[in-house]
């Protein structure tokens, strides 16, 4: 018994002594860090996703308390509000960025862009885009191996394994631009996020000569330059066969998509208009109605789809 | 018998296809497509413009750079077009088209088969003639051959090393050449020796070939310094570090080149041009391809002008049917071509069909850790583990466990039970490895 007892005490006194040790050169260690650091951390998102060009949150708010001018530091998660909250209890001025959001330009569904060989190397958009142009007679469109859905953090990307495509969740991207470095074939871009999922943009990347680029893809931009001569607002510029649209100039009139023959311009969160006659609105999964020949216009019809979705 | 010291494997060899079809003349194609950029380096820049008459063998190209090489006409003709093509993996690369009218030769080619041996020019002239007539390593990697016979000062060659293993499966043109131009092909090796002043000259050849061995050993019995070196059947062996440590027991240091041990590696097709440029004035303008596969009515070994389409060879041979995929180059190395109608280059040492059944890759599994690709592995990597960690980008890992070192042989996919594409990610991970050590090399000058 006098055993355990002492036994006790010796430990309970080590275990005192070195806490104790312990304190002391804790005190006399300690490194002064701001603690403006832990407070702006604590307002930004915590996701972690190096969306800011940072490894981490903590990473950012360190640069941003550290940093006299911020105006280059920029959470996409967070967006505007989020960097006014920082800048308000910094005394700076924060960056102002618009909301953005992530899209896929490109259309290339199996119907669309038929695969003219088979790819069984390893599953990754940057490993066959090393390797050869791709399945299909596009060697710039989206390859489908979904490297961009892996880095997305936010679950906002998925693969329609109907199309091969990745689809964007607007609801869930952050626009931390993960999927845009991803992606090898530079597919993915960040345009401005506009009220209702509002977006008119060329969902076509291929730099080939027109005859060419629409033998590999019936919704290829052919590099006609018909949407950049309606454009009224300079907003369309065609190069290298393909065109684009400036989404800081862009008014959505929708000129620019009725007038592409080839569909490749597509628009999002608008509502069906009326002159384009859509002979059933209510029954979107018919076929295409009899007198479109042209498989493009079906695709107006899949838009029409989203309409309805997004509204 | 020798052979080099670590990894390897043993693929069948699958020669018998068209080992015994002696070289024939493929004819002259309607049209050639002649890439710009057949080497390793900076593309050629096109000297000649649409509706110009052109000669075969005349210069359409002119190098871009002292890595880079000269391109000439394979053909007489009229140049159609001077734009991009879609090459063997679909991508665009500048090309010009020549539509062919006749077989017309520039001034001063010798097209006879007349065996010349008296190897007048210096060295220097030597180099400067394989620089003219564009020459590049025709193994399949396409470096070009005078920035190898340019020594760079403070190293010094020992010995000329002449590629003659062909360790890749299915391909006969380096062998056909050895048992058909064997004496043009000597020559050319001694060509190479004065290049870079060296006197002595191994061939080394794979002992799957015993009667180029034969062949080889009577004629170089005339010569004191070649020397043919038999050696034990065993892929990589072509890999030049590997050919380097089988015939010389040298081991070149990592990150190193083979001039560090004093060798200079040349291939046997190589040597054959070499001869031709410096002996006959003839630009390298036309190669020996296998098109082979157990589906072809005939294999053969084909003497084809560059820029002739690929799918003509195959038609030649006896065409698609039951073919799952077409390789480029041998089954090993070889790369699998998306686009038939891409030409054939200087670098294209076979045009491989290989049977539906066969064609795709089984199911990728999960790594067992069996270690069979670090067995395999000739450079003494691991590949498992590189793999993996170039799939996790961590490319620092991937920098300081050797990625750099990894020759792309194939070995390690080839090994794995688990199925699993080693090499697709090894390749990713030495790219951007190659690419930061690239980039630090320029920040440091
Ligand atoms: S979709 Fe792209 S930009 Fe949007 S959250 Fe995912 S990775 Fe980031
Ligand atoms: S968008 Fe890019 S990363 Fe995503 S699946 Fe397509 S090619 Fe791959
Ligand atoms: S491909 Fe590279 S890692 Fe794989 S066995 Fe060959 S050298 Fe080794
Ligand atoms: S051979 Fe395949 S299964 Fe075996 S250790 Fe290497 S990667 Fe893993």
């Amino acid at each position: 018994m006098g055993n355990l007892l002492y036994t006790v005490l010796v430990i309970s006194g080590l275990g005192a002594l070195l806490a104790l040790l312990l304190f002391l050169v804790a005190k006399k260690f300690k490194v002064e860090e701001d603690p403006r650091i832990d407070e702006v951390e604590k307002k930004l998102p915590g996701a972690n996703c190096g969306g800011c060009g940072f490894a981490g949150c903590r990473g950012m708010a360190e640069a941003l308390v550290k940093e006299d001018d911020i105006s280059s530091l920029y959470c996409p998660v967070g967006g505007g509000e989020c960097m006014k909250l920082i800048a308000a209890y910094l005394g700076k001025v924060a960056a102002e960025k618009e909301p953005q959001v992530a899209v896929v330009r490109c259309a290339g569904s199996c119907e669309n862009r038929p695969r003219t060989n088979v790819y069984d190397g390893a599953t990754s958009c940057a490993v066959a885009a090393s390797l050869y142009a791709g399945n299909t007679g596009c060697a710039f469109g989206c390859i489908g191996l979904g490297d961009c859905v892996a880095k997305c953090d936010f679950g906002a990307l998925k693969m329609n394994p109907e199309t091969g495509l990745p689809e964007v969740d607007e609801e869930k991207c952050t626009a931390c631009g993960a999927c845009v470095k991803a992606c090898p074939k530079i597919v993915i871009e960040l345009r401005k996020k506009a009220p209702k999922g509002r977006k008119i943009y060329v969902s076509c990347v291929n730099k080939d000569k027109g005859a060419v680029a629409r033998k590999a893809c019936k919704v290829a931009c052919i590099g006609c330059g018909k949407c950049a001569k309606v454009c009224a607002h300079g907003a369309i510029t065609v190069e290298n066969n393909l065109a684009y649209i400036d989404y800081t100039k862009c008014k959505f009139c929708r000129k620019c998509v009725a007038e592409c023959p080839t569909g490749a311009i597509v628009e999002f969160g608008f509502p069906a208009r009326k002159p384009a006659a859509e002979v059933k609105p209510e029954a979107p999964k018919a076929a295409p109605a009899p007198e479109k020949v042209e498989a493009p216009k079906a695709e107006v019809n899949v838009e029409v789809k989203e309409t309805a979705k997004t509204e | 018998m020798k052979t080099f010291p670590i990894g390897g494997i043993h693929p069948s060899d699958n020669k018998q296809y068209s080992k015994g079809a002696a070289i024939e003349r493929f004819p002259l194609p309607k049209v050639v497509v002649i890439p710009l950029a057949q080497h390793i380096g900076a593309p050629a820049v096109a000297c000649v413009a649409k509706g110009d008459k052109v000669l075969a063998g005349q210069v359409i190209g002119t190098a871009g750079g002292f890595v880079s090489s000269n391109i000439h006409s394979s053909v007489s003709g009229t140049v159609t077009a001077v734009d991009a093509k879609a090459d063997a993996q679909g991508l665009m690369k500048p090309c010009v088209t020549i539509a062919v009218e006749g077989d017309e030769w520039v001034e001063g080619v010798d097209l006879s088969d007349t065996l010349i041996k008296n190897i007048n020019l210096e060295a220097k002239d030597i180099v400067a003639k394989v620089t003219e007539m564009g020459i590049v390593g025709m193994g399949g990697a396409t470096f070009p051959t005078h920035v190898k016979l340019s020594v760079p000062p403070g190293k010094k060659a020992e010995c000329l090393i002449i590629n003659a293993v062909e360790c890749e499966p299915y391909l006969t043109a380096d062998y056909r050449v050895m048992l058909e131009k064997g004496e043009e092909l000597l020559v050319g090796a001694r060509i190479l020796a004065k290049a870079i002043g060296v006197d002595k000259i191994y061939i080394g050849v794979e002992n799957n070939k015993p009667d180029a061995i034969a062949a080889l050993k009577k004629l170089a019995a005339t010569y004191v310094e070649i020397e043919v070196v038999p050696l034990k059947m065993r892929y990589p062996q072509g890999g030049e570090k590997q050919l380097i440590a089988a015939v010389t027991g040298r081991q070149v240091p990592s990150g190193g080149l083979p001039i560090d041990v004093g060798a200079v590696v040349q291939n046997v097709g190589t040597a054959l041009a070499v001869y031709e440029a410096v002996m006959k004035n003839k630009p390298l303008v036309e190669r020996v391809v296998t098109v082979t596969g157990s589906t072809l009515a005939s294999p053969k070994n084909l003497l084809v002008r560059v820029g002739t389409p690929m799918s003509e060879l195959i038609e030649y041979c006896g065409g698609l049917e039951g073919v799952g995929k077409v390789v480029a180059g041998g089954p090993m190395m070889g790369r699998a071509v998306s686009n038939i109608d891409a030409p054939v280059t200087k670098g294209t040492s076979g045009v491989l069909l290989i049977p539906t059944a066969e064609s795709l890759r089984q199911k990728p599994d999960t790594c067992i850790r069996c270690a069979k690709c670090v067995e395999a592995c000739p450079m003494g990597l691991e590949p498992y583990l590189l793999s993996k960690m170039s799939k996790k980008e961590m490319y620092d890992e991937c920098e300081s466990h050797n990625i750099a070192d990894c020759i792309e042989c194939g070995c390690c996919t080839f090994s794995c039970p688990a199925y699993l594409p080693l090499l697709d990610w090894l390749r990713i991970g030495k790219g951007e490895v190659m690419k930061r050590m690239r980039a630090r090399a320029a920040a440091k000058k």
